[in-house]
C-alpha cells in the first residue's frame, strides 16, 4: 500500500473508532441516566453497534451506486427486502408457515445476494439509459412494487403477507452455542458452554451477562464482520482502474464514453453489485442472523431515505464517510432522541402528556410550559422525523459534501504522485 | 468486433416487440373484457362480469383520476418550470386535506360541539355531520381555506428552501424536497395525530344508483369543482401573460433553457398554482374517501408521478389526461388482478412508459 | 504494460518519444517505422454523410478523406456542421445517411467507447475535463483495456498484485506525457482548477494516453492564451512527426492556413473546397462563404 493511502487508511480507522468511542460515551451516559442495570447497559450498546453495523452495510451500498457510478437509485429498501425474503425463503424448514427450502445459511445469504443482484439487472438493463430524476422515480416505484408483492394477500402462503414472515429459523451463532438452537434455555455446545461461562464473569463480583445478551453480541460481533469485509471488498474494488471509470461516469459520461469507456455495462454491474450489497444489508439487518420475523412495511421508502441522509451526512463518494456517516445517523438521529425525551420527562417531572397539541398548547397561556414539554416528548418518534427533514435541507444547502466529501481520495491502486525516478536522466545531456 | 450497442439502434430493437407484446396484451385484455361482460367463456378468455361492476370501477377511476389530474397539474409545473421532481407535492395534498377539513369542521360544528375536537378533526363524524348536501358553505369554505393555506405553505417552503438553491442542480433540489416531505408529513402527524380520522359519515351523504352505479353527492361535487377549476387553470394559462409565458417555459424545457432562470415571478406564480391545486386536490380527496391520514397525500405521490409522467412532464393538458387515465387503469386493473395490485398496476405503467416513451404518451419523441 | 499494440507508436510505454529525446535519428526511425506498420494511407474516409434533426439538415452529404500522419484542417463558418461532422464520425450522433470508415472498416452507428476503442479519439470543443477527479486520475483513466477495470481483479489478492503492476507502468507514461504537455506541476490538482487553456492540454494529453491512431481536436485552441497557443500547435506539430493523424476543427483561418498542410471547408453542411492553402486562398465560393472575411 502506498504512503498517501495507508496515512488516509490510519486517519480513517482512527476517524471511525473516535466516533464509536462518543457514541459509546453517549448511551453509557444515557442508560446510566436511566438507571439500567449493567447488562442492560451492555444490551444498550450493544444495540447502537448492531445499528451502526447495518446503517454502514447499506450506506456503504448505496454510496457504491450514488457516490461512485452517480447513479440516483431511491429504491433500496426494495432490493434489501428482495434480499431478505429470499434469504429466508431459502433457509426456513420446510415445514413452517411459510414454508421454506431448508437450506444452510450462507446458501441462503448468496441466494439472496443473487436475487437482489436479477431484479437489480432486471430493472437496471433498461433504466440506466434514463436521466438521474427518471431513475430515482423508477427505483422508488420498483422498490414499492416489491413490497406491496411480498405483503399481498396472494402470494401470502409464501411470504407471511402483511402478518410478516415469521418462520425465520435460528441464527448461526445460536447454533453455535447451543445444542437445540430453538430454545434458549437448551444445553450449549462445548463453544456455547465456554462463551456462556466467560460472560459471567466469575472474577468480577456483580458484573455478569447472561445468554440473550450474550447471544445478541456475538450475533452483532458477526454482522460488525460483515461489514469491516464488505469495506475492505469495496475500498480495494475502488482504489483501481475499476473506480476511476465509476467516477468519470459520475462527472461526464460522454467523456468517459469517448475514452472508449462502455460505460453501460459499467453502469449495470456497479448498480447489480450494489443491489446485492443492499440485499446483504437487509439480511444483516432484518433476516437471518438474529431476528425471527420480517414485515413487509419495514421497507417503506422512508428506510431509503434515512440511507440517503446517512450517505449525505458522511459525504458522497467517500467510503470512511459512509460508515461515520451510517454511525451518527443510527446513533444520533435514530436511537438517541427516544431516550434522550424519557430522561428528560424523568428529569423534569413530566406527567401530564396531552393527547392533543391545543391540549398541550391550552396551559402556555396561564403559564404552564409542562404539559407542553411532556406533548413533545411524547411525541418525540415525529420530531425526530421533522429534525431529520429540516437536516436534510441543511446538508443539501450548506454542506452537500458532508463530512468526508469534499477530501479527494484518489481512486487509484497506487499510489500515482510517485514519480517516475529520472534515474535514467543522467544519460541525458541537459 | 462488436456491433451490438449502437444505443439508439439496439433501443428501437427493443422497442418494437415491446410495442407489439403491449399492443397485443392490450387486445387480448379488451376482448377479455367483452367476453367476460358478455358472460361467454372462450379459451383463455371470458368470464363473467357484471356491467355495473365495471361501470362502477369506471367511475370511481374517474373520480380518483380528477383528484390525480389536478395535484398532477401542479407537480408538472413545478418539474418543468423549477427542473426538479418534487417529492414533498403528495404532502401538500395531506396539508390540504388537514387544514381544509379543520376549518370546514369549525364551520360545521361551531357552537354545538367542543372546540378543540373541530380545530382537529377529531370530533366523531356524525356529531358534525359534514357534507355538501347538510352543510355546504362549511364544504365550500374549507375547500376555500384548503386552498389558501397550501399556497402560503408552497410559497414559503420555496423563500425558506428553494430559493437559496436556485442555480442548484436537479438532484440537490429532489434531495431538499425529500426533506420538505418529511418535515411537513411529520407536521401534520404531530398536530393531527398518526391515527386515520373519520371526517364525513356516510350515510349522511345523499347518492343515488344510475345504471347500477353509486353515485354520491360529494363524488359529483369533485366532478363539478375540479372540472371548473381544471377551466379557471385553462383560461388562466391561454389569456393572461404570466399564464402564457408560463405555458412556453413549461412546454418547452429548450426554451426554459435558453432563457435561462425563469423570472421571480413566475416562479412565484408557479408555486401558487401548483400548491393550490395540490391542496384542493387533497382536500376534495377526503370528500370520496370519507377518512383523512398523514400518509395519505405521499400514497398518492407515485399516483400522480405516474400520471405527470403518462402526460409528459410540463405538459398541464397531459397531466390530466394522464390522472384520469392512471385513475381509471388502477381501478378497471381490478377486473383482473385482486384489488391489493391496483397500486403497483398504475405504477408498472408508469415504469413502461418511463423506458419507452419518457416524453409521455401525447408528447413527441424526446432528443436526448 | 499495455495489451494493445498502439497503432502509431509502438506498444511498451517507455517509447513514447519525448521532446528532449528527440534525437535527429530516431526521430526518423520513428516516422518510417509509424509508416512501415501503417499499410492504408487512409485511415479515416467520410462518405456522403448526412445527419437530420427533426426537419433541419445540420449535415448534408459530406465527403472526405484524412491521410495518414498528416494534420488535416476543418473550417468552415459558424454552422457549417463541423462539429455535427465530428459528432456523427464518433459515434455520438447516428448519422441519417452515409458512412464512416476508419482503417478500412465501416464504423458507422457504432457506439463511442468502441469508436474510441479502434483508435479514433476526440477531443471537445468545451473541453470535458473530469472536474472532481485529479490531474493523474484524468490521464490513468484513459488507457485501454486495463486490467484493473474488472472488479474481480481489483480485489482478489493475487490478481491485484498484476492491476499494480501495469498500474506502476501506465504511471510512468502519464508523468512522461504530462511533462510532455507541461502540466506535471498540475498533476495532483483536480481538474475543475485548472485554466481553460489548461483543461484543454489536459484533455489532449488524456486522448493520447488512450495510443490512438487518428486524434479530432475540436477547438483545441478555443479559450487558449496566446503563449499557451504556441505550445500547443508546437506540441501537435511533434506529435505528428511521430506518426500520429489529426483533424483539427479551428475557426481562425490564419492558424488553419499557417498550420495544416491540407484544409477541408464545410459550408452549410457540405465541403465546399478541399486542398492546400494555397488551393483555398484562390477558391472563389471559399471567399464568397467567407465573404467579407480576409483570407
Amino acid at each position: 500500500m502506498s504512503t498517501n493511502t495507508s496515512r488516509l487508511f490510519e486517519f480513517d480507522i482512527s476517524y471511525i473508532a473516535a466516533t464509536m468511542l462518543l457514541l459509546y460515551v453517549i448511551f453509557l451516559l444515557l442508560s446510566v441516566l436511566q438507571g439500567y442495570p449493567v447488562a442492560g447497559i451492555v444490551s444498550s450498546l450493544q444495540r447502537v453497534t448492531f445499528l451502526v453495523a447495518v446503517y454502514g452495510l447499506a450506506v456503504l451500498a448505496l454510496n457504491l451506486h450514488w457516490g461512485y457510478a452517480g447513479l440516483f437509485n431511491i429504491g433500496v429498501a426494495g432490493f434489501m427486502a428482495v434480499g431478505v425474503y429470499t434469504s429466508v425463503m431459502l433457509t426456513a424448514p420446510m415445514g413452517a408457515s411459510p414454508p421454506g427450502l431448508g437450506l444452510p445459511l450462507p446458501v441462503g445469504i448468496l441466494g439472496g445476494m443473487l436475487a437482489a443482484a436479477l431484479v437489480g439487472l432486471v430493472a437496471g438493463l433498461p433504466a440506466l439509459r434514463l436521466r438521474s430524476d427518471y431513475l430515482a422515480i423508477m427505483t422508488v416505484a420498483v422498490s414499492e412494487i416489491i413490497r406491496f408483492t411480498y405483503k399481498s394477500n396472494t402470494f401470502s402462503q409464501f411470504t407471511g403477507g402483511a402478518g410478516g414472515f415469521g418462520s425465520i429459523p435460528p441464527g448461526p451463532i445460536r447454533r453455535l452455542f447451543l445444542q437445540d438452537a430453538s430454545s434458549i434455555i437448551s444445553e450449549p455446545t462445548a463453544i456455547g458452554a465456554f462463551v456462556f461461562d466467560f460472560m459471567q464473569f466469575p472474577m468480577l463480583d456483580g458484573f455478569s451477562l447472561g445468554r440473550p445478551v450474550t447471544l445478541n453480541i456475538f450475533s452483532t460481533l458477526l454482522i460488525v464482520a460483515v461489514l469491516a469485509l464488505v469495506y475492505a471488498f469495496l475500498v480495494r474494488a475502488v482504489n483501481s482502474p475499476y473506480g476511476r471509470v465509476l467516477k468519470s461516469i459520475r462527472e461526464d459520461e460522454i467523456a468517459a464514453k469517448s475514452l472508449g469507456k462502455n460505460t453501460n455495462r459499467f453502469k449495470l454491474k456497479t448498480f447489480m453489485l450494489g443491489c446485492a450489497l443492499m440485499g446483504l444489508a437487509g439480511i444483516m439487518w432484518y433476516g437471518a442472523v438474529g431476528q425471527s420475523s420480517v414485515y413487509p412495511n419495514t421497507f417503506k421508502p422512508e428506510l431509503t431515505f434515512y440511507i440517503f441522509i446517512a450517505l449525505i451526512i458522511g459525504g458522497a463518494g467517500s467510503n470512511t464517510g459512509s460508515v461515520l456517516g451510517g454511525a451518527l445517523f443510527a446513533g444520533l438521529l435514530f436511537e438517541a432522541p427516544p431516550r434522550v425525551a424519557t430522561i428528560l420527562s424523568d428529569v423534569l417531572g413530566v406527567t401530564q402528556t396531552p393527547d392533543t397539541i391545543i391540549a398541550a398548547l391550552g396551559p402556555v397561556a396561564s403559564g404552564q410550559f409542562v404539559p407542553l414539554l411532556g406533548f413533545f416528548l411524547d411525541n418525540m418518534s415525529q420530531l425526530r422525523f421533522i429534525f431529520v427533514g429540516v437536516l436534510l435541507i441543511y446538508l443539501v444547502q450548506r454542506r452537500p459534501d458532508g463530512l468526508l466529501g469534499h477530501r479527494s481520495e484518489v481512486a487509484a491502486a497506487t499510489d500515482l504522485s510517485a514519480r517516475p525516478s529520472r534515474s535514467n536522466g543522467g544519460d541525458r545531456d541537459e | 468486433m462488436g456491433t451490438s450497442s449502437a444505443t439508439g439502434r439496439s433501443r428501437e430493437l427493443l422497442a418494437r416487440p415491446t410495442v407489439v407484446l403491449t399492443l397485443g396484451g392490450g387486445v387480448l385484455l379488451l376482448l377479455d373484457l367483452l367476453a367476460q361482460l358478455a358472460q361467454v367463456d372462450i379459451w383463455i378468455i371470458g368470464g363473467s362480469l357484471p356491467f355495473s361492476q365495471l361501470a362502477n370501477y369506471l367511475w370511481t377511476g374517474l373520480i380518483l383520476g380528477l383528484i390525480i389530474g389536478l395535484a398532477g397539474v401542479g407537480l408538472s409545473l413545478t418539474y418543468s418550470i423549477l427542473n426538479f421532481a418534487n417529492f414533498a407535492h403528495g404532502d401538500y395534498l395531506t396539508i390540504g386535506a388537514f387544514s381544509g377539513w379543520s376549518v370546514a369542521y369549525v364551520i360545521a360544528g361551531l357552537g354545538s360541539l367542543d372546540i378543540a375536537d373541530l380545530v382537529l378533526v377529531t370530533a366523531a363524524p356524525s356529531d358534525v355531520g359534514a357534507s355538501v348536501a347538510s352543510t355546504p358553505v362549511a364544504v365550500l369554505v374549507g375547500l376555500f381555506a384548503a386552498v389558501v393555506v397550501t399556497v402560503l405553505l408552497g410559497l414559503a417552503i420555496d423563500k425558506a428552501v428553494y430559493k437559496p438553491m436556485r442555480n442548484s442542480e436537479g438532484i440537490s433540489l429532489l434531495i431538499a424536497s425529500i426533506g420538505v416531505a418529511f418535515v411537513l408529513r411529520y407536521l401534520a402527524a404531530l398536530l393531527f395525530g398518526t391515527g386515520r380520522l373519520g371526517v364525513t359519515a356516510a350515510s349522511q351523504i345523499p347518492s343515488t344508483n344510475v345504471f347500477g352505479v353509486t353515485v354520491s353527492a360529494h363524488q359529483l361535487t369533485i366532478l363539478v369543482v375540479a372540472v371548473a377549476v381544471m377551466v379557471a387553470v385553462h383560461l388562466l394559462l391561454q389569456m393572461t401573460t404570466i399564464g402564457k409565458a408560463m405555458r412556453a417555459m413549461a412546454d418547452n424545457r429548450d426554451l426554459a433553457r435558453i432563457t435561462g432562470i425563469p423570472t421571480e415571478r413566475m416562479i412565484t406564480a408557479t408555486w401558487i398554482l401548483g400548491s393550490g391545486l395540490a391542496g384542493a386536490a387533497g382536500y376534495m380527496r377526503v370528500l370520496t374517501r370519507g377518512t383523512v391520514g398523514f400518509n395519505d397525500g405521499y400514497l398518492l405521490l407515485l399516483l400522480i408521478f405516474a400520471a405527470v409522467i403518462l402526460g409528459g412532464i410540463g405538459s398541464i393538458y397531459g397531466a390530466i389526461a394522464g390522472g384520469l387515465l392512471i385513475g381509471i387503469t388502477s381501478r378497471v386493473a381490478l377486473v383482473w388482478v385482486p384489488g391489493e395490485f391496483g397500486r403497483p398496476i398504475a405504477f408498472g405503467l408508469m415504469i413502461l412508459l418511463l423506458l419507452f416513451r419518457p416524453s409521455g404518451l401525447f408528447g413527441g419523441v424526446e432528443t436526448a | 504494460m499495455s495489451d494493445e499494440p498502439g497503432p502509431a507508436t509502438t506498444n511498451a510505454p517507455d517509447d513514447v518519444e519525448m521532446p528532449e529525446e528527440l534525437e535527429p535519428e530516431t526521430h526518423d526511425s520513428a516516422v518510417e517505422e509509424a509508416a512501415k506498420r501503417m499499410p492504408r494511407s487512409i485511415p479515416l474516409r467520410v462518405d456522403g454523410l448526412r445527419k437530420e434533426f427533426g426537419g433541419i439538415t445540420a449535415v448534408d452529404g459530406t465527403s472526405f478523406e484524412v491521410e495518414a500522419g498528416s494534420l488535416t484542417g476543418l473550417i468552415g463558418p459558424n454552422g457549417a456542421g463541423k462539429s455535427t461532422t465530428f459528432n456523427c464520425i464518433t459515434g455520438i450522433h447516428t448519422p441519417t445517411a452515409g458512412q464512416v470508415q476508419f482503417d478500412g472498416e465501416n464504423i458507422t452507428g457504432l457506439a463511442p467507447h468502441e469508436i474510441a476503442n479502434r483508435g479514433l479519439v476526440r477531443t471537445f470543443q468545451i473541453a470535458r475535463e473530469l472536474e472532481e477527479m485529479t490531474v493523474l486520475e484524468n490521464m490513468m483513466l484513459a488507457p485501454k483495456h486495463q486490467r484493473g477495470e474488472s472488479i474481480t481483479r481489483s480485489v482478489t489478492p493475487g490478481l491485484r498484485r498484476d492491476v499494480v503492476k501495469q498500474e506502476g507502468q501506465l504511471r510512468e507514461r502519464v508523468w512522461e506525457t504530462l511533462e510532455f504537455f507541461e502540466l506535471d506541476h498540475l498533476a495532483e490538482a483536480e481538474a475543475g482548477t485548472l485554466s481553460g487553456g489548461q483543461r484543454k492540454l489536459l484533455e489532449m494529453a488524456r486522448a493520447l494516453m488512450t495510443d490512438p491512431e487518428v486524434v479530432l481536436l475540436d477547438e483545441p485552441l478555443a479559450g487558449v492564451n496566446p503563449t499557451l497557443e504556441e505550445k500547443l500547435l508546437e506540441r501537435i506539430h511533434e506529435l505528428r512527426e511521430d506518426g500520429y493523424t489529426f483533424l483539427f476543427v479551428e475557426h481562425d483561418m490564419d492558424i488553419i492556413m499557417e498550420h495544416c498542410e491540407r484544409i477541408i471547408v464545410m459550408h452549410q453542411g457540405t465541403v465546399l473546397a478541399d486542398g492546400t492553402a494555397d488551393d483555398i486562398r484562390g477558391n472563389e465560393e471559399v471567399i464568397e462563404a467567407y465573404l467579407g472575411e480576409d483570407i
